[in-house]
């Protein structure tokens, strides 16, 4: 197959797009430098839909070798692709979402106005948004567990880039080191849950001898359980890292910092959904062992429930969005660990149309407050331009309210994000997560509460950030005067409107044409399609149309003033409290793992290593040591034995001659007597002795 | 006709004279005068030898002697000159500047 062997051109283009951007990116201009990030990223999408279409007619899919890459003893792997329907589901997402945010991006880094300090920034971006795009294609394209953890480590190192991409300042605008904080949290975070899937992948060898997935997969049933045990549950580890699932979700939050593009590319579409692929790809692994996929789903319904009820008491518009993709994440990994991979995979890719819809909407209303902002500041006061913005979050929903009216298409798109990710009929997310409660209802009945409690409160919180932001009135002087985003913004918005109105075409219960696809790669068994379930679609429905009804009693009835409190506060009092400060589990981790580990490190340093290292081994045992050796070679050997040597030497060679000179007398007479008595005692000698 | 043992004594006493005189004279022309002595006691061996074995020899010796002892009063007398006129004395104890 022709098409099959174009397949390293998914990467190829955007490492292309990069290099040029990352060397010529400064001298053409935003204009040229984003060109070519978008086209290098189209590229990728071209290529992935010519994949498509290829495996339309060969659903077997290949595997594109490449290159040798590792050969030693009996590990070998080759960087070689596989194109199959699961490789190929996530490619078009990563690249159809990515290419749509990469042309917003284009426009959203042109017009954020707010750190505009550094030159090169916009090509900088776009340098690591197609490096981002490389990286995820090898973790999706990979045939190998090595070659995807190639993949995971390089989205990981480009979302540590993008998030601290703003790396001089606070998540608030003002200077400092904040987002650099969040960039660090999120690669320190990350690096406890490769961990476990670099066990997993060592494990992996150990057991099944090589790391190719189509010699480990098919052999599973082989190896004994506990081994499968290990490895399925050292790749949840990983799981909960990169998909930021209970307990290493603490990341997501933070890294909001970064710009919105990235937010919604990075942390909402595509990376986060790493977790999901591995488990999904893994899935025969999974399939061996139910304990494991026990514990798999039901971090994932804990995690739904609970990052739901922190999305209900945020502010920042931001937030609520990460909380909401940590929560549908949740969802996803739920129905991965019960055995609904397709279900999964479906709502991985809805969840990639809405949440990228929202997160973009999102920024195009943070733009349309900090554009609105910016023109009153320097209208109202042109000499401190140069001098930046007197404070104002334009994240921050309790300044919002309103703007429904001056951003109208932005309001509208929002709102399909909204309904499609609240689970309303018929946008995408609706048959998504109707899919996997459907699931949970039959698998297990504690998870499906989990999941449907959460659904409720995504409902509700959707229906509080609409209120919030665009109902009611302006609650500051920068929502009156928004103007609507310009068109390459909003276009890429209009796209995501659309593939969010129709996405749930992929998999239409009854007709079910996604899990025909993914049963190619994930066979017959693993693939069954799920029942549509009209009992559990009206309880989540009518659950949703509720939770609207009290948003709006909440909200929507006696609209938010300004400088009021939440009034949900005033009802749940204290749980509203926790909610709105995460449950603590920040605090939490600081407490149980941060200062510890800080107590521990500054002990090592203080009393390990300075105290003890320093002042006592080096700076008295060494020293002491060194000092006492040199003394002993100085005095005794070096004085004593050597130089004895040397004075004795000379001292007997001058007693010597003062000795001999004895017999120079300096009396030629006394030579004479001598040599006179040789004589005779020569001649006696030779006379008497013959 | 005297006896050979006779000029042997007669050699021996001149030869311990002129040793003698070597060995506790302080002026050096007289010990260079015991030297010749010395020296001719040997001769009057040699001749008396010579004489005795009838070989001819001994006398030749006896001749080249007397020629290296003539060079040799030469030099010797021409250094004591120079001695003498550096140091105004002939008093071979005085000359042990070159002890250390």
């Amino acid at each position: 197959m022709d098409a099959f062997n174009l397949v390293p051109w998914i990467i190829l283009f955007p490492v292309i797009g990069l290099v040029l951007n990352a060397a010529i990116g400064r001298r053409i201009g935003e204009r040229g430098s984003a060109l070519i990030a978008i086209a290098a990223s189209a590229g990728s999408l071209v290529i992935s839909v010519m994949q498509y279409l290829a495996l339309s007619a060969h659903p077997e899919g290949a595997v594109v070798y490449l290159a040798d890459w590792i050969g030693i003893g009996a590990l070998n792997v080759p960087w070689a692709f596989r194109v199959d329907t699961l490789s190929v589901t996530m490619m078009l997402v990563v690249s159809g979402v990515g290419t749509l945010i990469h042309i917003y991006a284009a426009g959203y880094m042109h017009f954020d106005v707010r750190y505009k300090e550094d030159p090169g920034s916009y090509a900088r971006f776009f340098v690591y948004l197609n490096l981002f795009i490389a990286a995820m294609m090898i973790l999706v394209s990979g045939d190998s567990y090595l070659t995807l953890f190639v993949g995971w480590e390089g989205v990981g190192l480009c979302s540590y880039l993008l998030i601290g991409f703003w790396y001089q300042r606070n998540p608030d605008g003002n200077k400092g080191i904040m987002n650099s904080l969040a960039a660090k949290k999120a690669m320190l975070v990350n690096r406890i849950g490769d961990f476990g899937l670099l066990l997993a992948v060592f494990m992996i060898f150990w057991a099944f001898g090589s790391l190719n997935f189509d010699e480990v997969l098919p052999h599973a049933e082989t190896v004994a359980p506990w081994v499968i045990m290990f490895i399925t549950l050292a790749m949840l580890l990983g799981v909960t890292g990169k998909s930021a699932q209970l307990p290493l979700y603490v990341w997501l939050p933070d890294a909001m910092a970064g710009p919105t593009p990235v937010s919604a590319l990075i942390h909402a579409a595509t990376m986060v959904t790493a977790g999901v692929y591995l488990v999904a790809r893994s899935a025969p692994l999974f399939a061996a062992v139910p304990a494991a996929q026990t514990t798999v789903a039901f971090v994932g319904a804990l995690t739904a429930f609970f990052a739901a009820t922190i999305a209900v008491g945020q502010y920042d518009i931001k937030k609520v969005l990460a909380y909401s993709t940590i929560s549908q994440l949740g969802f996803m990994v739920a129905a991965v660990g019960m055995g609904a991979f397709v279900a999964g995979m479906f709502h991985l890719v809805t969840h990639a149309f809405f949440k990228a819809l929202l997160f973009l909407g999102s920024g195009s209303v943070i733009l349309a407050l900090e554009r609105a902002h910016h023109v009153q500041e320097t209208l109202s006061n042109p000499k401190h331009k140069k001098k930046g913005h007197t404070h104002f979050d334009p994240q921050d929903m309790r300044v919002m309210g309103g703007l429904r009216k001056p951003i109208r298409l932005t309001f509208w798109v929002y709102t399909i994000g909204a309904l499609g990710l609240a689970g309303i009929p018929p946008l995408a997310g609706f048959f998504s997560k109707d899919e996997i409660l459907a699931d949970a209802w039959i698998e297990n009945p504690l998870v499906f509460l989990l999941l449907i409690a959460a659904a409720f409160l995504t409902a509700f919180y959707v229906g509080r950030q609409l209120l919030l932001v665009f109902f009611g009135s302006p609650r500051s002087q920068p929502a009156d005067k928004a103007v609507e985003s310009p068109a390459i913004i909003t276009i890429p918005l209009i796209a995501l409107a659309a593939l969010v109105v129709i996405g749930g075409l992929i998999n239409l219960p009854g007709w079910h044409p996604f899990t025909n696809w993914l049963a190619h790669t994930l066979g017959e068994e693993l693939a069954e399609p799920t029942e549509f379930n009209f009992f559990v679609a009206l309880l989540a429905t009518v659950f949703a149309l509720i939770a609207f009804y009290l948003a709006w009693i909440f909200y929507g009835r006696t609209p938010l003033a300004e400088k009021q409190v939440d009034p949900l506060k005033q009802r749940l009092g204290r749980v509203f409290t926790g909610m709105e400060n995460k449950w603590w589990v920040d605090e939490f981790y600081a407490w149980l793992i941060v200062r510890p580990y800080k107590r521990f490190a500054g002990f090592l340093a203080d009393t390990i290593d300075w105290k003890f290292l320093h002042d006592w081994v080096h700076d008295s045992a060494v020293v002491n040591t060194f000092r006492w050796f040199a003394r002993f070679l100085a005095n005794p050997v070096d004085l004593g034995v050597i130089d004895g040597i040397a004075n004795g030497l000379a001292k007997s060679a001058t007693g010597l001659a003062r000795g001999l000179s004895f017999f120079q007398t300096g009396f030629v007479r006394n030579y004479a007597l001598v040599t006179f008595l040789g004589v005779v005692i020569m001649l006696g000698y030779l006379v008497f002795s013959s | 006709m005297v006896p050979v043992s006779y000029y042997f004594a007669l050699s021996a006493i001149l030869f311990a004279l002129g040793a003698l005189g070597v060995l506790i004279r302080r002026n050096a022309i007289i010990i260079f005068m015991s030297v010749e002595l010395m020296l001719n006691a040997a001769n009057l061996l040699f001749v008396a030898f010579a004489r005795m074995y009838e070989a001819l020899q001994g006398q030749i010796y006896v001749f080249f002697v007397i020629a290296v002892a003539a060079a040799e009063v030469a030099v010797g007398l021409a250094i004591i000159v120079a001695i003498f006129r550096t140091k105004k004395s002939i008093d071979i104890d005085e000359m042990s500047s070159l002890k250390g």
